[in-house]
């Protein structure tokens, strides 16, 4: 795995002064605050050449030991020209677990956004179509949540039958 | 069961003048969708003006179950989800594992780990290759690519004792080391796979049917290729020259030559063409690693506490059973650091990666995958529109839809 090249850290620690940078087994991880998430997103594609996102996705850090925040979503990006990766963390809490959409920036997003706001019940902020994408549309809960348990809850003999007579 | 309008066809309003569009259910049980997954199409008479991919069919929780299965447990769970090629899954989240973890895995382990995750290659472009001539009507091609999955299922299951969904890598190392009997089946299936090759490519490359009917139907270009995440062999054929064993070289992927496969025309033809050079690379590499494979020990030793140690060392060395023990027993096991990390290899079809959160227990506290599937098939609507009814099945086999990775 390449890590981020040092000068793309300093040049981005210039702009945004809150960023939390670290290191783990040569990958950079930095820390944003919501509100400028998606800044720096778009200046680490427009500037800095991130031109891929490889992945969003969330951990829910309820049962977590020393964890402060409820969630912590993400982003894996990918340069295809520097051969650089770097991961953007951003950190929300209930009761409004909200970020911006990154679908203006990359069309990828489209899908894994609906994902991570099926099961982790995280909103994206613009999404052009925010709907469930792997569980059924009248699903209630967000079940990769740690307070929703591996069995018992959602599961098919909780939803009533229907009948051929009903339909 | 009705789907609820997607927000971005609010353009085409109810009862407008575009009313006369058809609407057409494809799937989910459908022979030509390979796998349970469902489409919505508007349809112009023949033309497919819109699709609405509706998935969700095969969710299992896969991520839920992997934050209650401990590391070793999980493997069984990740054959299921690209069960084309189970090894390739096998394969990366091991690593993903073992990234976490620190520990690199011995020389030989290393080259058994890229000789099976390039068998799964080969055995995955294999039936996406087969299955793209099966629906645009050539049943023989399939057959022919068919046969040679029977081989390797066989090596397989003289690694590991299982054809299908095999699990044969373990955290630091591998269930068993190849016997001579595995070895020397490789090396046959690489003595016979070259003519079988040739075979297909005398088949279906220059068939005039297979390429009017893949020609310039779902073209991809470079820049919509990087933006919509798109990796692996659907990417290269768009020209973007990105192959992981080359960029990010994992195992020992840098001791070999071999060249990575691109196209510039994007669309199902060069697909499969890529799909078809990928092979020949894959078999160069497999060649290598067979003749060069180095002897040793398959898995790490007893100082890092992860692999199993062989029954001579538990039943002679007090070392060897204290370790045996601590990893058998349900409440011990080895620790992790309280750390994230994300590990991705280039599987068949792209990149899969594994992103764990560790938290202190030899299990997950997230065990994310990437999947290039569900990426793949978020590029569906985009690729079809404009396209017939006919082309659908086209452009859906060349993706190489997966609905088990796709959904997990």
């Amino acid at each position: 795995m390449s890590a981020t090249d040092p000068a793309t850290i300093a040049a981005l620690k210039d702009a945004f002064p809150e960023l939390v940078v670290s290191e783990f087994r040569g990958q950079t991880r930095v820390v944003i605050p919501r509100t400028h998430l998606f800044s720096l997103l778009q200046k680490l594609k427009n500037e800095f050449g991130f031109d891929m996102l490889v992945d969003v996705t969330c951990v829910d850090y309820l049962q977590y030991r020393g964890a402060k925040d409820r969630f912590g979503l993400v982003y894996l990006l990918a340069s295809t020209r520097t051969n650089q990766r770097m991961t953007v963390r951003c950190f929300v809490n209930e009761p409004d677990p909200s970020v911006p959409s990154a679908v203006p920036l990359w069309e990828g997003a489209n899908w894994l956004e609906r994902e991570v706001w099926d099961l982790f019940g995280i909103r994206f902020e613009g999404h052009p179509d925010l709907r469930r994408i792997v569980l059924p549309e009248e699903f209630t809960a967000h079940p990769l949540r740690k307070d929703y348990p591996l069995q018992g809850l959602g599961e098919r003999h909780n939803f009533p039958v229907i009948t051929r007579a009903e339909q | 069961m009705p789907l609820t309008r997607s927000t971005l066809r609010e353009g085409i309003p109810e009862g407008g003048p575009q009313e006369y569009l058809w609407t057409m259910n494809f799937g989910p049980q459908h022979p030509a969708t390979h796998t349970t997954l469902r489409l919505v199409l508007t349809l112009d008479g023949e033309r497919v003006v819109d699709a609405e991919p509706d998935i969700g069919y095969l969710h299992s929780g896969f991520e839920k179950i992997g934050e209650h299965l401990d590391f070793n447990q999980y493997v069984t769970v990740t054959d299921r989800m690209n069960y084309i090629s189970p090894m390739a899954n096998n394969v990366a989240w091991h690593l993903a594992v073992e990234k976490l973890l620190g520990i690199e895995v011995p020389p030989r382990c290393q080259y058994l780990r890229v000789i099976i995750a390039e068998l799964a290659r080969i055995s995955d472009h294999l039936l996406c290759n087969g299955a793209a001539g099966l629906d645009t009507g050539a049943f023989t091609f399939f057959i022919y690519a068919f046969n040679p999955r029977e081989q390797i299922y066989s090596i397989f299951e003289a690694l590991c004792g299982a054809r299908f969904t095999n699990s044969y890598t373990r955290v630091g190392g591998l269930m068993n080391d190849a016997s001579p009997k595995a070895i020397e089946m490789i090396r046959e299936f690489l003595r016979g796979m070259p003519k079988v090759l040739d075979d297909m490519e005398r088949l279906l490359t220059r068939n005039r049917i297979f390429v009017d009917r893949t020609k310039g139907i779902g073209v991809l270009t470079k820049e919509e290729a990087i933006n919509r995440s798109v990796t692996g062999p659907i990417a290269r054929a768009s020209g973007v020259t990105r192959d992981l064993r080359k960029d990010e070289p994992y195992l020992a992927y840098r001791d070999f030559d071999f060249k990575v496969c691109c196209a510039k025309a994007g669309d199902c033809y060069a697909r499969f063409l890529v799909r078809m050079a990928e092979m020949r690379e894959s078999l160069k590499i497999i060649e290598q690693a067979v003749e060069n494979l180095p002897s040793g020990p398959v898995n790490v030793g007893i100082g890092d506490r992860v692999a199993l140690p062989d029954k001579r060392q538990v039943f002679t060395t007090i070392e060897g059973l204290i370790s045996h023990f601590e990893l058998t027993m349900s409440n011990r096991g080895f620790e992790t650091p309280c750390e994230e990390v994300y590990a991705a290899t280039e599987s068949p079809n792209g990149e899969l990666g594994f992103y764990i959160v560790g938290d202190g227990t030899n299990t997950a506290y997230r065990a994310r995958c990437r999947p290039p599937s569900f990426i793949h098939f978020a590029l569906f609507p985009h690729l079809i529109r404009g396209h017939t009814l006919s082309d659908v099945v086209a452009v859906l086999s060349s993706l190489n839809i997966i609905a088990a990775e796709l959904d997990r």
